[in-house]
């Protein structure tokens, strides 16, 4: 007769590595297109057309307000539905990027209208086109008003990746409760998967002190 | 050449310009001086393009600068602008902000744009700053920033907009000597000024801007000290400087 529990092995870590992994990929893949996304998105608000705008807020408020766990389900439902059902990784990192670069549209916007418009206008009258000045003046500038709410949205995508457990795809939290529900052995887990999220966030915190660092040193003689 | 003619502006009902002619020479410097909000900045921006203009005609060197084809970008290199406010590229050292323009926009190598910046630099007495981002300069030394920051794509006239009212008093002289300096270089100059006695000094012309028009015009001296307008001379009176 099987036992119904078995204890820990060294091949779990292993499955618990290969969820952080799992975690990262969907994580970065986000971070990287919804912040792409979420600038162009926050770009075309701050451009003061007000049809456009309000289009794009009331979209992006449904993006916001909606449980990130309930897009989830219901996109890879809908997707099944209408016969195209996605493998989770590419369902989740759809919902997820969206999700991002809902979040990311109002921190770019705020960036780029935290930028003078008397130093675009400066920039203009060097010969800057509207595009070179957004590439090299605005860009740049409102990226400093704008890189710790960057953060901590990058920050939240690592964790809510967490979510997308829900519709299947294994990453370090669905790891986990796979092995808990095998060997009951749960604070050991939660102890290791805790240390595994923070190995995972630390770099990005590490990445935010030390652009901070660059600031405050050319900002203060 | 600049050559105003007849150019008409209102921001919605406000009538900021009712027709206003000015001819610039080269080589020539003219103030324009007249009450706060009376759209003397407005006049600047109607020839630089940053602002559009109603009717009338606005030419640099035969261009119209709010005509469908004009290059905005192209002609804007050849007139430099310095505001109120300093405006320095924060996230940039003195030595990049004034080599940005030349390596974007005019497509100079590194190397040889750094070399452009460094003689503006320079020349406007910034040379042990080069290496300074803008928070470490004081408003001064980034005015200066921001006139070298013009001179470096070679322009060949200068707009100022009040460029010493953000400025604390100890630090007005030196950017009004480099001002000077220009003049006494040649440089074309209009320059939008509540400095009175650089308005008599150093501007070969000087024109009152009232109601959105050039009330009277004429040079420097003379405008300054017989002015025939009534508002013009109780202007002058109640102007401390
Ligand atoms: N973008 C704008 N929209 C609406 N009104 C404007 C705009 N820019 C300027 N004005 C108005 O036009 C008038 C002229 O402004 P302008 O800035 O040209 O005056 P000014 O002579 O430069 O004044 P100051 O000496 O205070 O700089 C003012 O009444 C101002 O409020
Ligand atoms: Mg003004």
């Amino acid at each position: 007769m099987t036992p119904v529990f078995t204890s820990l092995q060294w091949s779990d870590l292993l499955f618990l590595l290969e969820g952080a992994w799992n975690t990262i990929l969907i994580s970065v893949v986000a971070i990287i297109l919804g912040s792409v996304l979420g600038a162009i998105i926050g770009w075309l608000m701050s451009l003061k057309n007000t049809a456009l705008n309000l289009t794009m807020m009331s979209i992006i408020d449904v993006f916001r307000s909606v449980p990130l766990l309930i897009q989830l389900i219901l996109f890879d439902s809908f997707v099944a539905i209408a016969g195209f059902p996605l493998p989770p990784f590419f369902s989740g990192t759809i919902v997820l990027t969206v999700y991002t670069a809902a979040l990311v549209a109002g921190v770019a916007r705020a960036g780029i209208e935290a930028v003078p418009p008397t130093l675009r206008a400066a920039a203009r009258c060097l010969g800057l086109s509207y595009f070179q000045e957004l590439r090299y003046v605005t860009f740049p500038v409102g990226l400093r008003t704008a890189f710790p709410s960057w953060l901590g949205v990058a920050l939240a995508t690592v964790k809510d990746s967490a979510l997308v457990s829900a519709i299947g795809y294994v990453e370090l939290l669905r790891a986990s409760q796979i092995l808990n529900t095998r060997t009951q052995e749960s604070v050991k887990i939660m102890l290791l998967v805790g240390v595994l999220y923070f190995a995972l966030s630390y770099p990005l915190s590490l990445l935010g002190s030390r652009y901070e660092k660059k600031m405050a040193s050319n900002d203060h003689p | 050449m600049i050559i105003l003619e007849n150019v008409h502006k209102s921001f919605g009902s406000l009538k900021v310009l009712k027709g206003v002619n000015l001819t610039v020479h080269e080589g020539e410097v003219v103030s324009l001086i007249g009450a706060s909000g009376s759209g003397k900045s407005t006049l600047l921006y109607c020839i630089n393009g940053l602002e559009k203009i109603d009717s009338g005609r606005v030419t640099v060197d035969g261009t119209d600068v709010h005509a469908k084809g004009t290059d905005i970008n192209k002609l804007r290199q050849k007139l430099g602008t310095v505001f109120q406010q300093w405006n320095s590229f924060p996230h940039l050292t003195a030595l990049e902000n004034v080599a940005l323009a030349p390596r974007v926009v005019s497509k100079l190598d590194k190397a040889a744009a750094r070399e452009v910046a460094a003689a503006q630099l320079e020349r406007v007495g910034l040379k042990d700053k080069f290496d300074h981002y803008p928070s470490q300069m004081s408003g001064g030394q980034q005015q200066r920033l921001a006139i070298a920051r013009a001179l470096a794509m070679k322009p060949d006239y200068m707009l100022f907009d009040e460029a010493t009212s953000a400025l604390d008093p100890e630090l007005v002289t030196e950017v009004l000597d480099t001002m000077r300096m220009l003049a006494s270089d040649g440089m074309t100059m209009i320059v939008v000024t509540h400095e009175m006695s650089f308005a008599r000094d150093v501007s070969d012309r000087v024109a009152f801007f009232k109601q959105g028009v050039l009330a009277e015009i004429g040079p420097a001296r003379e405008v300054m000290e017989s002015p025939k307008d009534p508002d013009l001379q109780r202007f002058l009176s109640s102007s401390t400087r």
